[in-house]
């Protein structure tokens, strides 16, 4: 009833002063807004890296070959090109529980199609390779490990790359295409698959077997990497140190001394979001000090507030008002003004990550639970900066406050 | 007999002002019985607006003992004197106090807002209405104090001190803001209440004022120095005709 009354109260007292309300609630609505939006956006980042990180394929781990080094400076991992063709063939044989094995050779050539030409990123892959990057087919099918032992002119077409040499919608599975000097025929045409957590288009690409690669394009023996996938997601760290001691006896290397690095899936994906995550934390934090300086608002105004309402805290203690009805009426006041503050930011917050999400054209990604949190938190910023102000009305002589002018 | 309303014994009130020791009431004695009409007089600084705020319950005093309709006020708290003030008093006040874009009926209702147990909110708009028209602005009960004339004012301030019952109604120069006429309506009022059983104390630096009160009571330095009964009362619808009389006799002059 008390409290009833007090709401009452303070709607009304904050429907009076309608301009100084809005502006005390300003800081209140943007720190709430940005604390949504801010968090909304670093969601949608971190749910997009973990769908490229999917993308890639589910269960795999990833085998580099150690960094060169030129004149002292490391070349980076999988530069020295230390796996071959045998450690592929050792892995895929020696090891249990591998659902597939691909290498990964990457090659830019020119590819032409009659009186169109682009240059185009290569993958030599194995046959495995689709399989394990989930990667669907839209047309055609996959080749064959046949084709990969006998150096096949074959070759997998991005929709990008099909789009752009042979136009959109046509179909260029049959068709013959020259990349660099020999001619492959399309096989297959991948199904779409986006861009990447860096950015590049997925789908602006063109594979065959690794062999063919190596053979036509390269010209090199030794391959950067190889992709496995696990069977069983429980095998992981099993096949890792399997595939580890498997090279390390071929390489005749030790822990400190190894030439190559594995890595999955989930070390892949803590290292993408965990930047993001960093930048989240930290523009979240900036949004939530704009909610403190908001609070620190509410606390002037309704300082301001009951001083110049000494006299009527003094006719309503004459008339019987107990200190804590006083207390309650100040609290409430300062409370609302903080959870209307804060309803507008949860709105304006949405609307301001819906545009944003257009207009930067990446998701954007509304948690529930930070809107719980940003609206729970601007009420207790109400409550925590709006009772010192009610306790000192509370504590007024009613003697003093009416004789106040 | 019955309980007196007002019983000071011995009443004194001390006020620390830096180190000066300022003794506002120095031993009063008063007891006024249920249905009196008592007005206070005084120069300033004689210690009336302190015995008002003692009476009021605003206060407590430093010494002596104070009984309101029988209890014992000085050992109570902040919150037993807020209760008390609720039920027992109602205030009337020279600058009216109102709450102002607040309508005259709202701030009737105030009162019944801090009164436990609080009343259902039909009740108290029932209540607040007949207290405004018993001071004769049951039409205007949504006119806001900035809308009213001082009269006015004044009445909406007699109902809202009205509307919880008090034993006793205190009021602080209550003409102190108004013109003769107005203030002659607002006695009328006063000495209506006071008919119908109302105990009335009122403070006042006007002997005209308080001549309409049945008791007068003088006080210098804090203490009383008469107590009388008012000798030649006057009754305020008398006057009131009087005026108009002698108004309309100004406005006939050539």
């Amino acid at each position: 009833m008390i409290v009833l009354n007090a709401l009452k109260l303070a709607l009304r007292a904050l429907k009076r002063n309608t301009l100084r309300s809005l502006l005390t609630m300003l800081g209140i609505i943007i720190g709430v807004a940005a604390v949504i939006s801010v968090v909304s956006i670093g969601n949608g980042a971190k749910a997009r890296i973990e769908a490229s990180i999917a993308s890639m394929g589910q269960n795999v781990v990833q085998v580099m070959s150690g960094s060169s080094r030129r004149g002292g400076v490391s070349m980076g991992f999988g530069s020295a090109g230390t796996l071959t063709k045998e450690d592929f063939d050792a892995i895929r044989k020696d090891v249990k529980g591998i659902a597939g094995i691909s290498p990964e050779v990457r090659n830019n050539a020119q590819v032409a199609v009659g009186n169109k030409n682009a240059r185009v990123s290569i993958l030599g892959v194995g046959a495995d390779y689709a399989n394990i990057r989930s990667w669907k087919f839209a047309d055609g099918d996959n080749f064959n490990d046949g084709d990969v032992q006998r150096a096949g002119k074959v070759a997998l077409i991005g929709k990008t790359t099909s789009d752009l040499l042979f136009g959109e919608g046509e179909n260029p599975v049959g068709q013959i295409v020259r990349i660099g000097s020999a001619p492959f025929t399309i096989v297959g045409l991948l199904a779409p698959k986006g861009m990447s957590m860096f950015g590049s288009d997925q789908d602006d690409v063109i594979l065959m077997p690794y062999t063919s690669s190596m053979k036509r394009l390269s010209g090199g023996t030794s391959f950067r990497s190889f992709m496995v996938q696990v069977a069983d997601p429980k095998d992981i760290d099993a096949v890792q140190a399997h595939i580890s001691e498997l090279l390390r006896e071929r390489h005749k290397t030790t822990e400190e001394t190894d030439d190559f690095m594995l890595r999955n899936q989930q070390e892949i994906s803590e290292i993408a979001t965990a930047s993001s995550e960093t930048l989240t934390v930290l523009l979240g934090s900036v949004a939530g000090v704009s909610l403190l300086v908001g609070g620190i608002g509410i606390m002037n105004i309704m300082l301001v507030s009951v001083t110049e309402r000494t006299r009527e805290i003094g006719v309503r203690l004459a008339v019987g008002a107990r200190g804590r009805d006083i207390l309650m009426q100040f609290l409430i006041e300062a409370v609302t003004l903080s959870i209307v503050g804060g309803l507008i930011g949860v709105m304006l917050g949405w609307l301001a990550s819906d545009r944003l999400s257009s207009l930067m054209q990446t998701p954007t990604l509304i948690a529930t639970n930070s809107v719980i949190l940003a609206f729970c938190s601007s009420a207790l910023i109400g409550i925590c900066f709006g009772f010192f102000p009610a306790l000192k009305a509370s504590n007024l002589d009613p003697i003093e406050a009416l004789r106040y002018e | 007999m019955s309980t007196p309303i007002v019983q000071l014994e011995d009443f004194k009130k001390t006020y620390q002002s830096g180190d000066i020791q300022v003794h506002a009431v120095r031993g009063v004695n008063l007891t006024v019985q249920a249905g009196e009409f008592i007005a206070v007089m005084g120069a300033s600084g004689s210690g009336k607006s302190t015995l008002m705020n003692t009476v009021g319950c605003l206060d407590r005093p430093s010494g002596g003992k104070f009984l309101l309709d029988g209890v014992e006020v000085s050992k109570l708290n902040r919150d037993e004197l807020a209760d008390l003030r609720n039920q027992k008093i109602g205030f009337v006040f020279q600058g009216f106090n109102l709450l102002a874009r607040t309508s005259a009926l709202e701030n009737c209702e105030l009162p019944m807002l801090y009164a436990r147990p609080s009343k259902s909110a039909p009740a108290q708009r029932e209540r607040a209405m007949k207290s405004l028209e018993r001071v004769g602005l049951g039409k205007r009960f949504d006119h806001t104090p900035n809308q009213l004339s001082g009269g006015q004012q004044q009445r909406v301030a007699i109902a809202r001190a009205l509307v919880n019952d008090p034993k006793l109604l205190l009021a602080d120069e209550p003409t102190g803001n108004l013109d003769t006429q107005t203030s002659m309506e607002i006695m009328g009022i006063f000495q209506e209440l006071n008919d119908a059983g109302m105990t009335i104390m009122m403070v006042t630096h006007e002997l005209d004022i308080a001549s309409y009160a049945k008791r007068m009571v003088i006080m210098r330095d804090g203490r009383i120095v008469r107590d009388e009964q008012v000798g030649q009362r006057h009754n305020a619808v008398e006057e009131l005709g009087k005026l108009v009389r002698e108004q309309a006799a100004v406005n006939l002059a050539p």
